[in-house]
């Protein structure tokens, strides 16, 4: 009762009031909203969670359960031109490391799963393809663009993290020294 | 009663005319009307307004599925189970989804109810010539009252 008669008391104060709170409760969302955001994976840090379903067969595929062997996590779409030009060094990588305990886990976004499958055939993919539709974990993992790719060491930390397409002679460099330093540990 | 007859059958013609529109209408949707109802899943804007790689992709399916003789229904459907409801521009009318729809409205509703109870309030007290300042409280003790007529006094010229 108190509270009504100093709010009928003092009208331009309760919507001074009013107004603060409004603004300090859009700006607490707006806080959790990039907090919550992430900001994307540190190398040296642990990857994060991906579970999504599969394109190359039936079922869904844990990042998870590859735990103990050294994971290239490559996002991709279809549409996306270094996509196509670095599928084939990631398939010739893919067997060659395959014995030693590498995956190359595709990761399609923001496509459709028809043409992802077309894109699978055409360049011949035989590593595991997952299916984020609406490319729902392209933020946790800080994706700023198509292609991006991932090194997960044995213990689940990322160790490289390559942003745009593997170039023979450029970053894919890196990528396999990365890929070479995991695999020896 | 010949004016009758004549005024039914053509209400009647001009509803046929109608149902038959809409029918068609709904059957035979248009490309424009649909990329302004549907998101680009890259850029979260309507496809409308998007040419990204995957929006003109979602603009061709689209065009291709009208062509085969979907409906924009069914077309909608076929791209919410490919990209989830994100990819519809305005969000459902069920579920966790109508909260977008209520809340805005109710928000709006309450806060006019709560302007409009405050200032109910505010115009009775005016009314009444309350200004807000606090009441009187006891009445002045006669002894302190006649001090303070005193020590006015000696302030008047």
């Amino acid at each position: 009762m108190a509270g009504v008669a100093w709010i009928t008391r003092s009208p331009k104060r309760t919507l001074q009031t009013v107004a603060v709170g409004v603004v300090l409760l859009l700006a607490g969302v707006l806080g959790w909203r990039i907090a919550s955001s992430g900001g994307g994976v540190q190398v040296r840090t642990p990857a994060p969670a991906l579970t999504l379903r599969r394109l190359d067969a039936p079922g869904s595929l844990s990042l998870a359960s590859l735990r103990g062997k050294v994971v290239a996590v490559n996002f991709w779409a279809s549409w996306c031109g270094p996509c196509r030009d670095e599928a084939p060094l990631l398939e010739q990588t893919w067997k060659a490391d395959r014995a030693k305990g590498l995956v190359v886990l595709g990761v399609d976004a923001n496509d459709f799963a028809g043409d992802a499958r077309r894109f699978m055939r055409a360049h011949g993919l035989t590593y595991p393809v997952l299916h984020d539709a609406h490319g729902s974990t392209l933020g946790h993992w800080g994706v700023p663009g198509l292609p991006t790719t991932f090194v997960v060491d044995r213990r689940g930390r990322v160790v490289a993290k390559v942003i745009g397409g593997l170039r023979v002679g450029g970053n894919a460099k890196t990528f396999t020294r990365e890929i070479a330093a995991a695999l020896e540990t | 009663m010949r004016f009758l007859v004549v005024f039914a059958l053509t209400g009647a013609m001009a509803l046929g005319l109608t149902a038959v529109g809409s029918a068609g209408a709904a059957s035979r949707p248009s490309a424009a009307e649909l990329e302004s109802e549907l998101v680009c899943v890259t850029c979260k804007t309507t496809l409308d307004e998007s040419n990204s790689p995957i929006a003109q992709r979602m603009k061709a399916y689209i065009r291709r599925r009208i062509a085969e003789g979907a409906s924009g229904k069914q077309i909608k459907d076929e791209l919410v189970a490919e990209f989830g409801e994100e990819v519809l521009a305005t969000p459902p009318t069920h579920g966790f989804d109508l909260l977008a729809w209520v809340l805005p409205i109710g928000g709006i509703g309450g806060g006019a109810v709560v302007l409009g109870g405050l200032a109910w309030v505010w115009s009775r007290r005016r009314d009444r010539g309350d200004t807000g300042a606090a009441p009187d409280t006891e009445p002045l003790d006669p002894e302190l009252e006649r001090r303070v007529d005193e020590a006015l006094a000696r302030f008047d010229p």
